[in-house]
């Protein structure tokens, strides 16, 4: 199954409810919910950290988080790259 | 009513325009403080209201939970759960913007279940249209029974609405719910909880339970309960998880936003910043150019505080009758003074960039671009507002790791700090510079002198990240890493919020530095004054000694140096002789690295003095007497390219700064980390100092 950190920029997915309890806390806090949809903003050189919108927020998170939640992948058309 | 003054804390996000709240609720009329036991200041002013009331503000730091994660975070909950402080407050407000309420709210809620009075202020009204939100207030405030108020704190609208709640803060009611919630989770396993303490709130039981190392004093025993973490974690989860169903069940019919509305800009811009190359490119051009505004814009005002008070001196001195008092004002206290007023400018520019690339948004970029290059090192990328911080000084820096949360990062980044160039070593790199290094260009356009300022700096910082990267892989600390950091959209600084956040870091750093050097000036002017029996009798031997050859200046010149020679602090410098001797130095230089330890830029001042200069105004003459100086065994210049390139060796490394070791003791609350610098960098300065001497000789 995909994860936030298998998204290329551009690209969209909704986190699922599964496996919920490894999204840490603080990510859980700042809306990165089950169900919310996730956007790759940017990526810093080799793919870390990962800069994503996650219901409305915009945050940076290290790859070894955002390979923890897992997503499924929605085909992205509007994406850029 | 029971007290004339109404206590507030305010509380929000970071990047909510909080502080510009209370900027315009405050005014001018700010003190910083400390909580006790907890290293965050404490930022406080009054505000007017109606009739002759006031409402003491406090401004809690930005949190984005009241489940901490950094020191800066941990301050909300401390505040909320100490009942018994005097500032304790009556009425919280809590800071949202319109753009991100929904995240916000999360604070709210779990705010709201201290049983608080709580008023929801919701800033950046005057971007509501351009962001495509609207907000039905009415639903929002019959939804959550409390005032709901619209302000723009930029534009200064609303705060009377504000003023006015905040006034009435009685008629609104506490709206704790966390009991409904609890039953959600896990009605037995709350059950349970609250036998531990009946006459506590579960909520604050739960927190007890939850915040174990931040709560301060508890008496409860939760060890029935502590056992279970992945229950406790899960159980966390589930209370976030209902909040925010919450939050969206009360959102639903009062709040829209287009998110397609005012992203543009944000996102060109953050392609920009955030570029693989174009974006690193850009960062070190901003490097560029603050250093080169550093150097610029501060040496003006630089020279005219040393002047004003160098002549300060020398007016007091020619009014007050000859004495003692007159001696310890003049060479005591008011070069003390100067000693750490003439870094202002420096520092209060430093820090006024800073804060407009942090208050732009543009930090957050540098943070994102810079974190996988600083973690090898054990640092984050938040390591990196604190080392540019550091080339101004360390003590404002040490402060700026708060945002830092793993704690080894955040130590890590403490540690090495103080290897950054700082401006109090850079009046000594000057200076020895122009004597050893000639003024020369090369391949045409560089200057030898400025390429080895240059050098000094790359030194300082590789240096750092060589320290960083030794204790990174030596130190067993238990930190559990969690790096996430806001992306906030740009937004155009406001001068006024710069302004304040400047004067509080300026003056800081002033208090901070002043209640070090200052006592550390007197006590070593004492030093350099007094003596044992011999030091008395200096002048009656040399006038004996000495033919008549010389004039009457010469003559107290002469005089005065030898009685340095006899003072307490000449002997510890004969003392050390033997031990600075290997790395080309004598007493006297070795008495410059001994004053040095109040701060760096003492030694030129004490070499002065040693050399018999009045005043050291006019860097010529220090200069040119260093120049002159002869080395007695070689007959040699004393300040060869040997000794100078040793010295500057030696105060690229070294820890001398007593004020730098306090805060770091303050910050980690322990001796050891300062002592771990003290002896560390002492070690690397001597040793390598040593090998640059004898390798050069």
């Amino acid at each position: 199954m995909s994860t936030i950190a298998s998204l290329k920029v551009g690209q969209l997915g909704i986190i699922v409810e599964e496996n919920q309890h490894s999204i840490p806390l603080k990510l859980l806090e700042m809306g990165c919910l089950p169900g919310a949809e996730v956007e790759m903003i940017q990526v810093a050189p080799l793919n870390d950290p990962m800069y994503i919108c996650v219901n409305g927020s915009h945050v940076a998170i290290r790859k070894e988080v955002a390979s923890k939640i897992k997503i499924t992948n929605l085909d992205c058309t509007d994406g850029e790259k | 009513m029971g007290k004339s003054k109404i206590q507030v804390s305010l509380i929000g996000n970071p990047n909510t325009g909080k502080t510009s709240l209370f900027n315009s609720l405050t005014g001018l009329h700010q003190k910083v403080g400390n909580y006790p036991g907890i290293t965050v200041d404490k930022k406080q002013g009054a505000c007017k209201l109606s009739e002759g009331k006031e409402a003491i503000i406090t401004d809690l730091p930005g949190t984005y939970s009241i489940n901490p994660t950094s020191i800066d975070e941990s301050v909300a909950l401390k505040v909320l759960q100490d009942t018994s402080n005097s500032n304790f407050p009556d009425v919280l407000v809590v800071v949202a913007d319109a753009e991100n309420l929904k995240r916000n709210l999360l604070l709210f809620t779990q705010v709201q279940d201290f049983g608080i009075p709580t008023i929801l202020v919701i800033n950046m009204a005057d971007q509501m249209e351009k962001k495509g939100i609207s907000i039905d207030f009415e639903g929002l405030e019959r939804k959550l029974q409390t005032k709901v108020i619209l302000i723009s704190a930029k534009k200064n609208r609303g705060i009377q609405n504000l003023k006015v709640a905040i006034e009435n803060y009685q008629s609104l009611k506490s709206n704790a719910n966390f009991k409904e919630t609890a039953k959600k989770i896990d009605a037995t396993y709350f059950d349970r909880l609250q036998e531990v303490n009946p006459k506590k709130s579960i909520y604050e039981l739960w927190l007890g339970l939850t915040q174990k190392n931040v709560v301060i004093a508890h008496n409860e025993d939760f060890s029935d309960f502590s056992d279970d973490v992945s229950k406790l974690n899960q159980y966390q989860h589930k209370e976030t998880i209902y909040r925010y169903q919450y939050i969206n069940s009360i959102l639903k019919d009062n709040y829209t936003i287009d998110r397609s509305k005012g992203q543009d800009l944000r996102s060109f811009l953050d392609k920009i910043f955030t570029h693989k190359i174009g974006g690193y490119l850009i960062f070190l051009t901003i490097l560029v150019l603050i250093f080169q505004s550093i150097f610029n814009w501060a040496t003006i005002p630089m020279d005219f505080i040393d002047e004003l008070f160098g002549s300060l001196s020398e007016v007091i001195k020619g009014t007050l009758p000859e004495g003692k008092l007159t001696d310890l004002l003049t060479d005591g206290i008011i070069p003390g003074i100067g000693g750490v007023l003439i870094f202002i400018p420096q520092i209060a520019i430093l820090f006024f960039l800073i804060a407009v690339l942090e208050e732009s948004g543009y930090m957050s970029r540098v943070v994102f671009l810079m974190d996988k290059i600083m973690r090898p090192f054990g640092l984050s990328g938040k390591s990196v507002i604190p080392l540019i911080s550091g080339t101004a000084c360390a003590i404002p820096a040490v402060m700026a790791t708060r945002t830092i949360s793993s704690w080894k990062e955040r130590l890590i980044t403490i540690l090495i700090t103080p290897f950054t160039t700082c401006s109090a070593r850079l009046p000594v790199y000057a200076i020895l510079i122009a004597i050893i290094i000639p003024s020369k260009k090369v391949l045409g356009i560089f200057n030898l002198q400025g390429l080895t300022l240059l050098g000094l700096y790359g030194l300082g910082f590789i240096t750092a990240l060589i320290a960083a990267f030794i204790l990174h892989k030596t130190l067993k600390v238990k930190s559990k890493s969690f790096f996430v950091i806001e992306m906030p959209d740009y937004k155009l600084p406001s001068l006024k919020n710069i302004l304040f956040t400047v004067l509080e870091k300026t003056k800081s750093f002033v208090l901070e530095a002043g209640k070090i050097i200052l006592p550390i000036s007197i006590l070593l002017w004492f030093l350099a004054t007094h003596g044992p029996s011999s030091y008395t009798k200096v002048e009656e031997e040399f006038n004996a000694s000495i033919s008549e050859q010389l004039t009457a200046e010469e003559l107290a010149q002469q005089i005065a140096s030898l009685k340095l020679e006899k003072s307490y602090i000449g002997i510890a410098g004969k003392t050390i002789e033997p031990i600075v001797k290997p790395l080309g130095y004598d007493w006297k230089i070795g008495i410059g690295l001994i004053t040095s330890f109040a701060a760096r830029e003492v030694f030129i001042g004490t070499l002065a003095t040693i050399y018999s200069i009045e005043g050291v105004e006019d860097e010529g003459t220090i200069k040119e007497r260093m120049e002159a100086e002869i080395n007695p065994k070689t007959g040699g210049k004393r300040f060869n390219f040997a000794t100078g390139m040793s010295l500057l060796i030696f105060y690229a490394f070294a820890m001398q700064c007593m004020a730098t070791l306090a805060i770091v003791q303050r910050e980690t609350k322990s001796w050891r980390w300062p002592l771990l610098q003290l002896v560390g960098m002492g070690i690397l300065a001597y040793v390598s100092a040593l090998l640059v001497y004898q390798l050069l000789q």
